[in-house]
């Protein structure tokens, strides 16, 4: 189906499903409840989720098959923001031509860097890679002023006229998709629930579903095959008449023009791009998604993208008011003993979960969350019946 | 006029002189054994041949065309695979990936983007795969990881994936090294079988002379960077400066 065979499309089935029932499943918890505050159906963090989904995903095509571990792939994130702004703020306010352009421009700007990038391997070639990005990043905050914004970025502003839109004097042009806000939403209250549709989120959930069947389609492919090659043997590569390098470079390319989608779809939801999405912490952000969620695997990064997006949004909103509440019911003197144990963890303390699960995850699980759900689905399969098990060990170990 | 000819070739590491005018003609579906005691310049020689290592004077030509200055993917192209003195395969890919790629690789060239379709359904080049290892007797390991072969298996392979790609002239650096008997015998056997069912000429380089004996038609022996004697097997054995090269003045 689809190209694709029965496990894959199975698992492409899934993800689509997910993604488009996302709006229920992310809000279990009725309004009134206290764990309300655990639902992440809003639309903002919704798109987050695939947006940096679509990002680990193009990572994942670099470091999970060739192995080059890139320090510095939010140059090409925060490349393709700006591209997508100026389309917007000097052509058209349609989110289509913008996307298309942040594309464009990540994948010539990851041409260049990769050429250069790529004559080492390595720890040499991830330092270069970050060297790049932090170039990139200094420019765009300071150098390159005119043309980035500076320290507070780009916005479309009411000056901003952009040839292809008839907006009136004054106005402030607004990103849609052939006259669809992004912003529009469509609520649901079903009881004491409340679930929100979101135009932008939709779209870019399409961007990631399109984006995660080509990636499955790049792991399937000789190309792939080959990426996987230089990953295990590159000696053995060059004497078999295959020269590695156009390889590791078109892997580079494909990634950097991922990161240029996820920048430019950013861009599309909120019309607003800085510096700050090219800082070096950005890059290490994608790495722990695609190592916490699996390298290699291909649902891993968006389960890792998801994790720590959720850990961002919802772990950090926890206050110490929140903690109180919580701990309530106990007498004072715990209560104010758990607050004080837990209060590191959560608000602006939640990167020490996070660090936390990660080191649990790469030392436990060095296959990430999909190890682990394979640990759990292996756990409950031995029970069912034997014939299953004989039918695993004799399926290809090509995951 | 030999399918690999090598003319008054220099190398030199600083102070080393590790090749000093190494003359050598590899004749067309000849089996040709390098042999020599250790520093004996073996290796070097070989990665000279193979665009690992650039000579500092003399050529190097394969059926009438220099191979220096060429990269290794582009000499193997010219038709000279090689089989390394570790076995060198894709060891994270099963055995049907690894036996895939050589043949991707001759049809496809040094590089192409075929990033759509599907690997499994290239059918001409899976069917060519398993050909080869049933031939190899590896079909039943197909699936398996490469790296969780034996030794021998995977020396089996990497021949294989040479082989795969009809080379005109297939190079081997020390092929038994560090392997059980049967495993040895088990390689001669496979070379030799391919010796005669192939249109391929064959240069080992190797120590183990129960290998050398067995499989080599004519014998280049070398010491310190420079051919001594180059003659049939028979009359190598018995030649006194061969004795001389491995055991030392005092034999």
């Amino acid at each position: 189906m689809l190209g694709l065979d029965k496990k894959d499309f199975r698992l492409l089935v899934i993800v689509v499903a997910l993604t488009m029932l996302a709006p229920f499943l992310l809000n279990p918890f009725p309004e009134s409840s206290g764990l309300a505050q655990f639902n992440a159906g809003y639309p903002d963090l919704m798109q987050r989720f695939v947006i940096f989904g679509i990002f680990a995903i193009g990572f994942n095509i670099l470091f999970g098959l060739t192995g080059y571990l890139s320090f510095g792939h939010a140059a090409f994130l925060g490349v393709g923001s700006y591209a997508a702004i100026w389309m917007m703020k000097l052509v058209t306010l349609n989110v289509i031509p913008a996307i298309i352009m942040g594309v464009i421009f990540a994948g010539i700007f990851a041409l260049a860097v990769g050429y250069i990038s790529l004559r080492r391997s390595g720890i040499y070639f991830s330092i270069l890679t970050l060297a790049f990005a932090q170039m990139s990043y200094a420019l765009a905050y300071s150098v390159l002023t005119p043309i980035t914004g500076g320290e507070t970025g780009l916005q479309i502003k009411a000056t901003d006229r952009p040839i292809l839109s008839n907006l009136e004097p004054g106005e402030i042009g607004r990103a849609n998709l052939f006259g669809m806000d992004m912003r529009t939403s469509f609520e649901l209250g079903l009881g004491d629930w409340l679930f929100t549709f979101n135009s932008g989120y939709y779209i870019a959930a399409v961007f990631m579903i399109l984006a995660f069947y080509l990636s499955i389609r790049i792991f399937r492919s000789p190309f792939g095959t080959m990426l996987r090659a230089v990953k295990s043997n590159q000696t053995r590569m060059y004497y078999t008449g295959l020269n590695a390098r156009p390889y590791t470079l078109a892997a580079f390319v494909i990634s950097g023009m991922y990161a240029g989608l996820a920048g430019g779809l950013l861009v599309a939801m909120d019309t607003q791009a800085g510096p700050e999405r090219m800082f070096w912490t950005a890059s290490g952000e994608v790495v722990l998604m695609t190592i916490l969620g699996g390298v290699g695997t291909l649902i891993g990064p968006v389960l890792g993208a998801g994790a720590i997006k959720y850990m961002e949004n919802i772990l950090s909103k926890i206050n110490k008011d929140i903690l109180h509440q919580w701990f309530a019911i106990l007498p004072d003197g715990i209560e104010n003993f758990l607050v004080t144990i837990v209060y590191p963890f959560v608000g602006k303390g939640w990167h020490l979960t996070l660090g936390i699960i990660f080191m649990a995850v790469v030392i436990f699980l060095p296959g990430g969350l999909v190890e682990g759900g394979q640990r759990i689905a292996r756990l409950f399969g031995r029970k069912k019946a034997k014939g299953d098990a004989e039918e695993a060990t004799q399926s290809t170990p090509a995951e | 006029m030999g399918i690999l000819e090598v003319k008054n070739v220099n190398k030199r590491f600083g102070g080393l002189q590790a090749l000093g005018d190494v003359n050598l003609s590899v004749a067309e579906h000849s089996v040709h054994a390098i042999i020599g005691p250790n520093g004996a310049g073996k290796s070097t020689l070989l990665n000279c041949l193979i665009g690992k290592l650039i000579p500092d004077t003399g050529s190097v030509m394969f059926d009438g065309q220099s191979v220096l200055g060429r990269k290794p993917y582009q000499i193997n192209q010219m038709g000279i695979s090689r089989v390394f003195q570790t076995p060198e395969i894709f060891g994270d890919l099963s055995v049907l990936e690894n036996m895939m790629i050589p043949i991707f690789a001759k049809r496809d060239g040094a590089f192409r983007m075929h990033a759509i379709e599907s690997t499994f359904n290239e059918k001409e080049i899976v069917e060519q795969a398993e050909d080869m290892l049933e031939s190899l007797n590896l079909a039943d390991a197909r699936h398996d990881h490469a790296a969780a072969m034996s030794r021998g298996n995977k020396r089996r392979l990497e021949i294989g994936m040479c082989l795969a790609q009809e080379p005109r002239l297939l190079l081997l650096d020390e092929p038994t090294a560090g392997m059980a008997r049967a495993d040895t015998n088990n390689t001669i056997d496979l070379l030799k079988q391919i010796k005669d069912e192939r249109d391929i000429t064959i240069a080992i380089i190797e120590h183990d002379m129960h290998v050398v004996f067995s499989l080599a038609e004519r014998i280049t022996v070398l010491a310190q960077g420079t051919p001594l004697v180059e003659d049939t097997p028979d009359k190598i054995k018995g030649h006194p400066k061969v004795r001389e090269a491995y055991l030392g003045e005092a034999a």
